[in-house]
């Protein structure tokens, strides 16, 4: 198979979009946010418990979409959930270039062999929106969700 | 590729056309993506275009080109000959009356918003019915939209069967009193689907209702007759029809144009313009504001005759071949959903994969050099009347062989391989 079909739909992607986290309606969410893509039709709804320290304190989505918009939205709960919404931003920037094949070397270590998987992306631009779907969602929730 | 080789295992049945060698004439079929062998399957989205409608067209424009309807110099009559004479090669094409009864528009989207703004808004009240049916491309939906939103007009959708076919009897029913026109395609960009158009525009008819056809695919793999179908309005594209973008046809009948007030205003679709008053050119002329699509119009004619120098019901022969090989072959994918199935359907094969998306899958398939559509094909109420959001769409189109469709299959199950059954 070829490589970069290989590194874009690796296991890891693959688990999270056949069982994602964190998934489901959230009821008493302080945020929420629909994202939609024109293109595929593809929806994702994001759920966000901000606390008083400024944390996202829980984090939920629900959608459907192709495995690259799920796990992504899946693997962005996980690495959102318990932090602070400055570092958030500062996180869904380094993503962003990461998915465009730009330099992300502002993302910490550890974030960026976390979001590594997502890398394979850069290589087939026309699936970026994809992978961005759920954070931007994430970003709208934030700013003009507020429940 | 060799012609002379080895006869392939998936090799031809035998019939009137010979797509291997109209193949060649598509420059771009013989390019390769990823290093592997294209197989373009989305004609439906758009055609390619062969060498005899590239060369019409530079050739024009080399040594013939200037504007229409316009100068009294050598060039400008030229350009005026060549652009009328294309005029009456659409006019052979759909069999119309008449030649004034072919529009030349931008495509055929604005084909479509032609009939809306200039026949159909002007008469519609509140509380007159558009029908038309769940499988219309979004192009056949919005400019009725337009009436609902801004004049009260209501739309009546006429479902389709499971296999995808369309209920004679149901779109018979959905036609009232207040119905003022019935939108419907001659063939769907989904489910291959090719309608009764015939027999829609005799029941229209017969209450006393015009009927506008969204040709667009419907022209590309039926040969049409728009006087034998006696359809009012009828519109079609260049791009899906072998020939180039920037071009479409709105055919209307003679009786209806006459009465049509203009569309987009500027020159050429004036007789007269005052300070206080103004008269309009008799049609065609008048909704054909500003300097049309020239060179391109050249390009559709070119690409009207090559596909009229073919024996037609040969390729469509062909067409059907590949579809029902196609179909048979995916028969082996018990994960696979095929949708619209209905008889005599054209070469479009949509489907939806068990636990793959059709972004997914149309990813690795490219990947494979198998270009398919993925998506909701521009037609959101037909997703949601089959319970999806998306499809994938294999098209066939004339160049199209059983080595593409052998190619799809086996990218089928390479990506069942990927991303498993989850």
């Amino acid at each position: 198979m070829d490589n970069a079909l290989r590194e874009l739909y690796q296991e890891v992607i693959l688990d999270h979009s056949r069982h994602p986290r964190h998934y489901g309606v959230m009821g008493d969410a302080s945020h929420k946010a629909e994202g939609y893509n024109p293109l595929c039709g593809d929806k994702v709804t994001v759920y966000l418990k901000l606390g008083e320290d400024g944390r996202v304190a829980d984090i939920r989505f629900e959608g459907k979409g192709c495995a690259i918009s799920q796990a992504s939205a899946s693997m962005m709960t996980d690495m959102l959930k318990g932090r602070d919404v400055a570092e958030a931003e500062k996180l869904m920037q380094g993503f962003l270039h990461l998915v465009k094949g730009e330099d992300a070397s502002d993302l910490s270590e550890d974030d960026r062999e976390r979001l590594d998987v997502m890398g394979g992306i850069s290589e087939f631009p026309m699936r970026v929106k994809c992978a961005t779907l759920a954070w931007h969602t994430y970003k709208n929730a934030l700013e003009e969700g507020a429940t | 590729m060799n012609m002379l080789g080895k006869i392939p295992s998936s090799s031809q049945p035998a019939t009137g056309f010979n797509a291997e060698r109209a193949r060649g004439d598509f420059e771009i079929l013989s390019r390769r993506v990823y290093g592997k062998r294209l197989a373009y399957l989305d004609s439906g989205a758009s055609a390619q275009k062969p060498r005899q409608v590239l060369d019409a067209m530079l050739d024009f424009a080399a040594s013939e080109y200037a504007n229409v309807h316009r100068g009294v110099h050598f060039l400008s009559g030229a350009a005026t000959d060549r652009y009328e004479a294309a005029r009456r090669t659409v006019q052979k094409f759909l069999n119309a009356a008449r030649e004034d009864e072919i529009v030349f528009t931008k495509g055929g989207t604005e084909a479509i918003n032609l009939v809306s703004y200039s026949y159909l808004a002007p008469q519609i009240q509140p509380g007159d019915e558009i029908v038309l049916t769940v499988m219309e491309h979004h192009s056949n939906i919005v400019p009725w939209h337009f009436l609902r939103e801004r004049q009260g007009a209501v739309l009546r959708w006429v479902d389709v069967r499971d296999d995808g076919s369309l209920d004679i009897e149901a779109l018979d029913a959905a036609i009232t009193s207040k119905t003022k026109l019935v939108a419907v395609t001659h063939m769907s960009n989904v489910l291959g689907t090719v309608t009764p158009l015939k027999e829609i525009v005799a029941r229209a008819h017969a209450k006393g209702v015009p009927v506008l056809a969204d040709g667009c695919q419907g022209a590309v793999h039926e040969i049409v007759d728009v006087q034998a179908l006696d359809v009012d309005f009828y519109a079609i594209t260049g791009h899906k029809l072998y020939g180039p973008t920037g071009i479409g046809v709105l055919y209307a009948k003679r009786a209806h144009l006459k009465g049509m007030r203009p569309f987009n205003g500027g020159g050429e679709m004036i007789r007269e313009v005052g300070r206080d008053q103004i008269t309009y050119a008799d049609p065609p002329a008048r909704f054909e504001a500003g300097t049309p699509p020239i060179i391109e119009s050249i390009g559709l004619a070119a690409a009207l005759d090559y596909m009229t120098h073919f024996d037609r019901q040969a390729v469509a022969a062909h067409e059907h071949d590949l579809l029902a090989y196609a179909r048979d072959q995916v028969r082996q994918f018990n994960w696979l959903r095929v949708v619209g199935d209905a008889p005599g359907k054209g070469a479009i094969l949509s489907f939806e994969a068990e636990g793959m998306h059709a972004h997914d899958l149309a990813t690795i398939l490219d990947r494979e050099g198998v270009a398919v559509r993925a998506g909701h094909h521009c037609a959101q109420p037909l997703m949601e009347r089959f319970c999806t959001t998306s499809t994938t769409r294999a098209s066939f189109a004339l160049y199209n062989t059983r080595t593409d469709v052998d190619a799809l299959i086996a990218g089928l199950a390479k990506a069942r391989g990927i991303l498993g059954n989850g």
